[in-house]
């Protein structure tokens, strides 16, 4: 057990964030998987574009507060707003 | 002329940068980016490099460096600010200049000697330029494509603040061919190529970036 995670018992609110970049945007990560997958036998794959996942855990219930937070923390750091779009979805407890 | 060179973890041309401006007569101020402290200095290099790693996006852990808090109050304030390269990206990220940065469309690192057009000699940092000057500066990115959306791109147009544009080839996918631009104000200034490669002859393909820091100092001396 990390010495950070929090102890047993303990609430936990799980949030995760998926940034994509925005679709007029060239994604030339995604581009070259698109290139690799028909050498690799994949036929008939069309598009592929590639974004981040961020799964984020603040201590506490899942409630508006802890949702509004992790909304400004994608829109001022782990997004860029000029070229990437980004969701924010409550996760289950896992 | 005091002209402070930020370090972050990960910059690789501050060395040089700082060498770039002892050449041109100014005094060289090292800062350090955990330090919210710009120790007096008349204006700021944020050099090239792969600050942080280059970690979530170029130039986004950066922007929240203690020191480029007082970056960007000193920028508000007219303090010439010059982001080469990763500080290009940092420039962006901190909203100080519009647009942003991308990976390379043809999805190579670059690293050529690049024919430019200066195309603002009207910010402190290339005023020592002839109006459309064509020079020669050494590129290196993987991540140089400029973009902005169109409102945007047609005002930086329509009010001058290209300060530099790639001729011949377009190395990286920026839109409009761009390789620097300015604020409104004009004393930020981001730009991909290296002029801080380019000052002396033993070295890269010859001194056209020079005049980046010797317009500052020359104005320091008119001033």
């Amino acid at each position: 057990m990390r010495p950070d995670a929090a102890p047993k018992g303990s609430t936990v609110a799980r949030y995760v964030v998926d940034v994509m970049p925005k679709r007029e945007i060239l994604d030339p990560q995604g581009k070259a998987v698109l290139g690799a997958l028909p050498r690799l036998g994949f036929d008939g794959v069309s598009e592929v574009r590639q974004g981040k996942r961020f799964e984020i855990e603040l201590d506490g219930e899942a409630d508006e507060q802890h949702l509004a937070d992790v909304r400004r923390m994608a829109e001022t750091l782990l997004a860029n707003p000029v070229i990437e779009d980004y969701t924010v979805t409550s996760a289950e407890p896992s | 002329m005091r002209i402070g060179v930020v370090t972050f973890p990960g910059s690789l041309d501050d060395g040089d940068a700082a060498r770039a401006v002892r050449l041109a007569g100014g005094e060289a101020v090292g800062l350090w980016h955990a330090d919210a402290d710009l120790k007096g200095v008349d204006a700021v290099v944020l050099p090239g490099g792969f600050s942080y790693g280059d970690y979530l996006r170029c130039g986004a852990i950066s922007r929240f460096a203690p020191v480029m808090t007082e970056v960007v109050a000193a920028a508000g304030r007219g303090m010439p600010v010059l982001g080469i390269c990763n500080g290009f990206q940092i420039l962006c990220e901190s909203h100080l200049l519009p647009g942003a940065l991308t990976r390379n469309d043809h999805r190579t690192f670059v690293c050529r000697d690049q024919r430019l057009r200066i195309e603002s000699n009207r910010t402190p940092w290339t005023s020592s330029y002839a109006a459309n000057a064509e020079v020669t500066i050494v590129i290196k990115n993987g991540e140089g494509g400029f973009i902005a959306d169109e409102p945007t791109l047609e005002r930086l147009e329509g009010e001058g603040r290209v300060v530099a544009r790639y001729l011949d080839v377009n190395p990286n996918g920026s839109l409009h061919d761009i390789a620097g631009i300015a604020n409104e104000r004009g004393n930020v200034v981001g730009l991909m190529p290296h002029p801080e490669h380019a000052v002396e002859e033993l070295t890269g393909a010859g001194t056209d970036g020079l005049a980046f820091f010797t317009g500052l100092t020359a104005l320091a001396a008119a001033g």
